[in-house]
């Protein structure tokens, strides 16, 4: 009888395990899948020197900029679409401007959508995850360097990469 | 086994603790423990019931006439939770307490002590939980679901309600241990697994999915808990996590615990109609097996409550027909259960009426739910009415019915009085009509698109609301006159002494004991008597 219990017990305490271990599994599954929009990891030498450049194929990449409302910050992109070929490098910019009369640090997160070009979006440069400080009403352009990747599947000839500036507090 | 009832008899006063404290307080027995139990879910029901009641007098009319709308959905969470964690599960809980160690010829539970903890804990949890009604944040208000990050924004609440489930989740863990090592340990000589009575089977599935589940969803409050006070970011975008992925944790718990549920039920049902169609369970191995493929499907359709929050069309694909195959080893149940009626002698006693609602209600909220499972329809249907309806067919006409089936059949064993056969029929048909005024007009609401957990509707809505009330109302006060029967039933009042059998067609360890059951049963591990079981199964 011992024996069961301590068998069940254990089974109790790894799935309260489990739960957590959820977490990362979840991630590595997005990062596989291309869900809720992560991006492909690739380094740009590697993803360069892979593509085949289709110089008649065009897709459109729009860009999307929002700030949390707890961040009093404007948020925008310089340009609000690009018309790009696959596998080549581009560049663009964001403009970022504190309002407030306070130094604030911000960080941003980002997605790309359709789910199913998001992994071909590789981003050699980019301001995501890092924590950002600027001073009262300091403005700052930020830039993005990225390659589509050719094997994006053809239907695909929109896609949208959309960044979201939180406020950052360390706790 | 007649030389134990004896024995068990003449020792039955001696062995009975002296004084209130002695007795329930520090109780290790199994009945004493499965009484409180019952008597504890019966509160819950009663409270969850009386909020429901609230929710159905606002939504009379168009309109806001009683409370404010974050009042409705602190009423709406907390109905879910207190209906859930403390009126059905506890309930079950009791049911098994009280009959397991019986049906296997088991002298206790395997761990009394431990019986006794996880009992006590739960008064506790839900003085916690319900505390929070009179805090200045209210109650929790995001749904049973708690979904981030509206339940972040519940203040303080969101403390007490974390706490609360954990002490619900090591009450419900506890139980289960009890149960499988009960089950896996205590069976008397000559009792084989595939001669257990199909309620002891069921529970045994159920505990391992309390075992396997209730640890994760501790788990996932346990990230809101950190998400809220020490600056962990689980389910918050702004730190790289993710609220949808509360969603997943929340739901491959939440999916097997529908089937926590209603498993149980399940097995209640299987006792009950064998005795009064007077013919043994119609394949009951084949039961067994079901219950099994119910309880491991489970674990894999979780996804399903979440079509519209977002998934690859795989997903939405592998989800659908995952979930659409849980209808087969249910559709088995069902069809042993008229297949168990069929050419039987059958006669209709209130536990066989309260059974019989249960195979055709539970049915239609099986098939409502079938319809969801398709994930383009569940986009229609996601967050509205009809969901409301189908979980409340399987959940109050499914659940809830089987419990109430339960209590009358084994009452007579516990009290050792026969109810009142005229007021148990009364609340029968009272209940059974008043129940499908109540949520079946919710079909025609969500089809039409009335969303849930909203205190004020369009103009068009307010005919089958009107309806929906009034039938609340009457099953409400249905429930009020089924705690007077049970009070008669216990104090003996107007009824007449059960037999020891108390069925004519029941079969099965707990009708070859005394009527009421003696304190003590099973003391001294002689080998049941296949004569007394209803399946003797040759495998």
């Amino acid at each position: 009888m011992n024996k069961t219990v301590v068998k069940i017990v254990m089974v109790a305490v790894l799935m309260f395990g489990f739960s957590f271990a959820l977490v990362p599994l979840y991630n590595i599954f997005c990062e596989i899948t291309g869900l809720n929009g992560k991006t492909s990891g690739q380094v740009a030498k590697e993803v360069l020197a892979s593509q085949v450049v289709d110089e008649n194929r065009n897709v459109t990449v729009q860009f999307d900029a929002s700030v949390n409302s707890e961040l009093n910050w404007e948020f925008r992109p310089l340009e609000f679409e690009m018309q790009v070929v696959p596998g080549k490098l581009y560049k663009t910019e964001f403009y970022a401007k504190n309002l407030s009369d306070n130094d604030i640090t911000g960080r941003a997160t980002y997605s790309v959508t359709p789910r199913k070009a998001s992994l071909y979006f590789n981003k050699t440069e980019c301001f995501c995850f890092t924590e950002q400080t600027l001073k009262a009403h300091e403005e700052v352009i930020m830039p993005v360097s990225f390659i589509i990747d050719s094997k994006l599947a053809k239907e695909v000839n929109l896609m949208t990469l959309s960044y979201t500036f939180y406020k950052f507090e360390s706790k | 086994m007649s030389h134990a009832t004896t024995m068990d008899h003449e020792h039955d006063h001696d062995h009975k603790p002296k004084g209130f404290v002695k007795r329930w307080l520090m109780t290790t027995n199994h009945k004493d423990i499965g009484t409180l139990y019952l008597i504890f879910a019966l509160a819950m029901f009663i409270l969850g019931g009386a909020l429901a009641m609230i929710i159905r007098l606002e939504l009379f009319q168009p309109g806001l006439q009683f409370v404010n709308p974050d009042f409705f959905n602190q009423l709406t969470t907390m109905h879910a939770l207190i209906m859930v964690f403390g009126a059905v599960m506890p309930a079950f809980v009791g049911f098994a307490n009280w009959m397991i160690p019986i049906m296997i010829g088991a002298p206790d539970m395997a761990l009394p002590r431990m019986n006794n903890w996880s009992f006590w804990i739960l008064p506790f949890a839900f003085t916690m939980l319900i505390s929070t009604f009179f805090m200045e944040s209210g109650a929790p208000a995001a749904g049973w679901t708690l979904y981030p990050p509206l339940v972040l924004q519940g203040g303080d609440n969101i403390a007490f309600a974390v706490f609360a489930i954990h002490m619900l989740g090591i009450s419900s863990i506890m139980g289960a241990i009890n149960v499988i090592a009960t089950i896996m340990n205590m069976r008397a000589p000559n009792m084989g697994y595939l001669k257990m009575p199909l309620f002891v089977w069921t529970w045994l599935i159920t505990a391992f999915l309390l075992i396997a589940v209730m640890p994760v969803f501790a788990g996932a409050v346990t990230m809101l808990l950190t998400d809220a006070y020490f600056g962990t970011t689980f389910f918050n975008a702004a730190g790289g996590g993710d609220p949808v992925l509360f969603q997943h944790v929340f739901w491959f718990f939440g999916h097997p615990e529908v089937y926590i549920m209603i498993l149980p039920s399940f097995g209640i049902i299987s006792e009950i109609i064998p005795t009064f169609a007077r013919k043994p369970l119609f394949g009951y191995v084949s039961m067994v097996y079901a219950s099994a493929a119910i309880a491991f499907l489970s674990f894999i359709v979780w996804a399903h409550h979440m079509f519209s929050v977002g998934m690859p069309l795989g997903g939405e694909l592998y989800f659908m027909y995952a979930t659409m195959l849980i209808s087969i080893p249910t559709g088995v149940k069902v069809f042993n259960w008229v297949s168990t009626m069929w050419k039987g002698a059958m006669t209709f006693e209130t536990p066989m009426l309260w059974a019989l609602a249960f195979v055709i209600l539970f049915t239609i909220g099986g098939f409502s739910g079938l319809m969801m499972a398709l994930a383009p329809v569940d986009f229609q249907y996601h967050d509205t009415y009809f969901i409301v309806a189908h979980f409340h067919y399987v959940l109050v006409t499914g659940a809830v019915f089987a419990i109430i089936a339960g209590v009358y059949y084994w009452i007579p064993k516990w009290t050792g009085n026969m109810y009142s056969e005229r007021l148990g029929k009364i609340h029968f048909w009272w209940s059974a009509i008043s129940v499908n005024v109540l949520f079946f007009p919710q079909h025609f609401l969500g089809l039409a698109g009335m969303p849930r957990r909203i205190p004020d509707y369009s103009t068009q809505f307010a005919e089958f609301n009107m309806m929906s009330s009034i039938g609340g109302f009457a099953f409400g006060l249905a429930q009020v006159f089924f705690i007077y029967i049970v009070y008669r039933t216990i104090k003996g009042k107007g009824t007449t002494k059960a037999t020891d059998r108390v069925w004519e067609g029941a079969k099965g360890l707990e009708w070859f004991i005394p009527s009421p059951a003696p304190h003590h049963t099973f003391q001294d591990g002689e080998p049941v008597k296949d004569e007394h079981l209803a399946h003797v199964s040759n495998h």
